[in-house]
């Protein structure tokens, strides 16, 4: 053996000092924070900005539609005079009148209910519809593969507006929050379903499915209990956009004439309603779709954080 | 010494090494010293996180996402290479240092043909130019690299080619520039060891024609110690011990060295046993008056391979495999990647029905059995997986997975399974406060455990252990598979041991499957099998082992 133990180069025999090093294999580390996919994203959601904004908009547009004489008094349809038609801010009606005389503030603040109704109904029956039908398809595989993902592709093929607009057309006596919610849900499921075949296919490859299988669990109950709960991340993601997206659908029908009756309040409604007097009164217009725009905004950005939250690899990015 | 006069081709001098996120910098090397000296072999041997590929990568300025070299130097002759920039950097690299990758899988571009990945890389290196040229070069690297037909080869996409050709075309072109040193990580790590064998041969002669320098990074310290006149071992970003390979290995004098040599599994280690006055099966008579808990007669697989749209070709993946294994024993099926070896215990879990054959379990053919029959046998038979990254639910909590077996087969309240969760907890050697963490938390060592408490959790008789070793660092595979031994003596387990590994297997096992091609070629005890190999291909495997011919000096050092 060389005698120069000290030579860091190697060339001859080199030892460290034996106290640098622990030696204890695979120690468990149980001193620190517990952490997993949902606790990381939290962490690291909770020290954005932007994310407080979201939710901050997004709470008080619930806090509206839950209870919306916590922001105004004026009763949105009654109380309406035509004398006050597109009339301007005055004490008590801050944003003005609409041209039927009715006060724009109160009847957003009311009307976000309707919008945000149709909204989460649509995204729940889109998402529930697509969940199951990319679930079966990626899961069992096979011909129903086939079948449920030619069935998707058939509606991913059809414009949702145009699905929805013959729908309520067909609806036409019997209009209401339910059936737009299933014009605008039933034919927007197709990019979930895809989204969530892919996910599936992929965790179905794992071995703890496997496992699950060994173990004597029934096929159904391996997808129920270990292959949705490890899907079911990105398409959080898809539900908060497809909800800012139905939501926009449902302000784009009304706008068409095909959405909720007239004496219905949405902010869609208020802002079909406001286009015959675009030049003489165009904020009673512009206040509706700025709040349609924030909120769909909040809801975009509260999807796109989420996602950013929950990939490592895009936090690492930043 | 005579070779200390000489200059080092490189030399790295206190060098470090940090990632910066968000909670600030993590230093990963910590003052790494070495010189590589022209046409001089070394190999850097650690663990996972060792810092190993971060060596490699700081040299050539690629390291991963944030890090960043913070200080000491690299010299290439005269040239520190942590002050040059990343154009000066393309230009050293290729020309002065060639690089192999570890996985030749990736490491291709699927949608360009090999020849216009070896043609850019002469290109790049401005080894020739001018359409010909390039194109006779390009024919000339990959002969070198040992593709014979490389003409024909050339217009082949890298789908076409074997992990082992992938791995030629990548060191031919990493050697395409006449580099004076080339990085290898982990070159070999993906193949099989035949294949590892020739491409590492192949290596060592190209590099000794050319008096190319060459920096292996590996985690194993027999292949190391066979390719390598000296070895570097890192730990923690650190290097514990270098020296001449023999000496290392022979001698090794820091304490973690000798642990690393003493885990090390090879063909002269003895079988791990829980019992020591047991000696475990020597001959086939110690076994045959023992009756077979699981005894697989003729088992044939036929798969449907799809060529075009409605032909289908069978493929026969497993072809007639009969093996017994008697209570209490483990019986190892080896072979290399293809062999059907994880068919056959997909097939014997149930998993997979056999296109004819039969497997028994305790003298009953598993194949007629009802749905509540097979519910009842799988409570008996228990699988673990290779990837221990992919064998725990994410999304269940370390107590909850365990407890999973129990739930399905509606043993016991509640507060029993807390009990028998602990108790597993306690029986895999892991702290019971795991059990409200989450999978992501642990090592890869760990999360084998809990994927054995899992398997254990309703008393099985069987274990199907699918790889189950094959993806930990070797001091935790050791450990692993000193508590499956310990496990299996306390419980009487019968084990079906799934791995490519020959080494693990005179470790772990008692007798033997060797199987190609979907057919058991030769079976035995490990012992008649590593002392008298009969079979050609069993041979091959087992001179592939690295470092076979290195007797080991660690296990006595450590006094292990």
């Amino acid at each position: 053996m060389s005698s120069d133990l000290n030579d860091p180069t190697g060339v001859n025999h080199y030892v460290a000092p034996a106290a640098t090093t622990t030696l204890v294999v695979d120690a468990v580390r149980v001193d620190e924070k517990p952490s997993n996919l949902w606790s990381d994203a939290w962490r690291d959601l909770r020290r954005r900005p932007v994310f407080w904004v979201s939710l901050l908009v997004v709470a008080i547009v619930l806090l509206m539609a839950i209870w919306p004489t916590l922001f105004t008094q004026v009763a949105p349809n009654n109380g309406c005079e035509l004398s006050n038609s597109n009339g301007g801010p005055s004490d008590g009606h801050p944003l003005g009148f609409t041209f039927l005389g009715c006060d724009v503030w109160s009847r957003m603040v009311w009307g976000a209910r309707t919008s945000l109704t149709v909204g989460l109904l649509a995204t729940i029956i889109g998402t529930v519809i697509g969940l199951i039908m990319g679930a079966f398809a990626g899961f069992y595989g096979g011909w129903l593969d086939s079948l449920l993902s030619r069935i998707g592709d058939i509606f991913f093929s059809i414009p949702y507006i145009l699905a929805a607009i013959v729908v309520m057309s067909v609806f036409s006596t019997n209009r209401n929050v339910f059936t737009l919610a299933f014009a605008i849900g039933g034919f927007a499921w197709a990019s979930t379903a895809r989204v969530v075949r892919a996910e599936v296919l992929r965790v179905r490859q794992a071995d703890f499915v496997t496992a699950s299988r060994a173990l004597g669990k029934s096929r159904f109950g391996t997808l129920i209990s270990h292959v949705i709960p490890n899907a079911i991340a990105p398409l959080l993601v898809i539900t908060t956009i497809s909800l800012a997206a139905a939501i926009v659908a449902e302000a784009t029908l009304a706008f068409l004439g095909v959405g909720l009756g007239s004496d219905v309040m949405s902010w869609g409604n208020d802002i079909a309603q406001a286009q015959q007097s675009l030049r003489v009164a165009p904020m009673a217009l512009i206040y509706p779709s700025i709040i349609l725009t924030v909120t769909v905004l909040a809801f975009i950005l509260l999807g796109e954080l989420i996602r950013d939250a929950l990939d490592p690899r895009a936090r690492a990015r930043r | 010494m005579s070779e200390t006069a000489r200059e080092p081709l490189l030399s790295v001098r206190d060098l470090r090494v940090a990632f910066e996120s968000q909670s600030g910098s993590r230093e990963v090397l910590h003052d790494v010293n070495f010189d590589i000296f022209p046409g001089e072999t070394i190999a850097i041997v650690g663990e996972s996180g060792s810092g190993k590929s971060t060596t490699a990568s700081a040299i050539i300025q690629l390291l991963p996402g944030t890090g960043h070299v913070t200080a000491g130097s690299i010299m290439l002759g005269d040239d520190d290479l942590t002050l040059r920039n990343q154009a000066q950097m393309a230009n050293i690299r290729g020309r002065e240092i060639g690089y192999v990758p570890q996985d030749p899988m990736s490491n291709l571009n699927p949608v360009w043909s090999i020849g216009f990945q070896v043609k850019e890389a002469v290109r790049a290196n401005g080894i020739a130019s001018g359409k010909k040229e390039i194109e006779a070069r390009a024919i000339e690297v990959l002969k070198q690299a040992g593709l014979a037909d490389a003409e024909k080869r050339m217009h082949q996409y890298p789908h076409q080619f074997s992990g082992g050709m992938r791995q030629r075309a990548l060191i031919g072109i990493g050697l395409a520039a006449d580099p004076k040193l080339l990085i290898a990580d982990e070159p070999t790590s993906a193949l099989d060891v035949t294949v590892q064998r020739v491409i590492l041969d192949h290596m060592a002669k190209l590099t000794r024609e050319k008096g190319t320098s060459v920096l292996l990074i590996t985690h194993d310290l027999g292949l190391a110690a066979e390719r390598a006149e000296r070895i570097i071992v890192m730990k923690d970003g650190e290097i514990v011990e270098s020296g001449p390979s023999r000496l290392i290995l022979e001698n090794p004098q820091h304490p973690y060295t000798q642990r690393l040599v003493a885990a090390a599994p090879s063909i002269a280690s003895q079988r791990i046993q829980a019992v020591v006055e047991d000696r475990g099966v020597q001959s086939l008579a110690d076994v045959a008056d023992a009756a077979p808990t699981l005894r697989v007669r003729e088992l044939t697989k036929d798969y449907k391979i799809r060529q075009g749209s409605f032909r289908s070709e069978p493929f026969r993946a497993v072809d007639a495999v009969s093996f017994e294994i008697p209570r209490g024993k483990t019986l190892a099926l080896v072979g290399e990647s293809g062999s059907g070896k994880s068919t056959v215990a997909k097939m014997v879990l149930k998993l997979e029905d056999p296109t004819s054959g039969s497997i028994e379990v305790d003298g009953v053919d598993v194949a007629g059995l009802s749905r509540k029959e097979t519910f009842a046998l799988r409570r008996r038979m228990q699988p673990v997986f290779q990837d221990p990254y992919g064998s725990l639910d994410p999304m269940r909590n370390i107590g909850n997975t365990i407890a999973e077996p129990l739930e399905i087969h509606k043993v016991g309240d509640a507060a029993s399974r807390r009990a028998r969760v602990t108790e597993l907890l306690d029986q895999v050697s892991l702290p019971q406060s795991l059990a409200s963490r989450y999978a992501n938390e642990l090592s890869g060592g760990q999360r084998q455990r809990v994927a054995i408490a899992r398997a254990l959790a309703l008393k099985p008789d069987i274990v199907v252990l699918d790889e189950a070793v094959s993806a930990l660092d070797v001091l935790v595979q050791d450990q692993i598979l000193k508590l499956l031994a310990d496990l299996q003596s306390e419980l009487g387990l019968t084990y079906l041991f799934i791995t490519h590994d020959l080494a693990v297997v005179r470790v772990a096992a008692d007798l033997v499957c060797v199987m190609e091609r979907g057919k058991v070629v030769e079976q035995g005890t490990v012992d008649e099998i590593f002392a008298n190999p009969t079979e050609q291909y069993t041979r091959r495997l087992l001179d592939a082992i690295p470092g076979a011919s290195i007797p080991l000096g660690g296990a006595a050092a450590a006094g292990l």
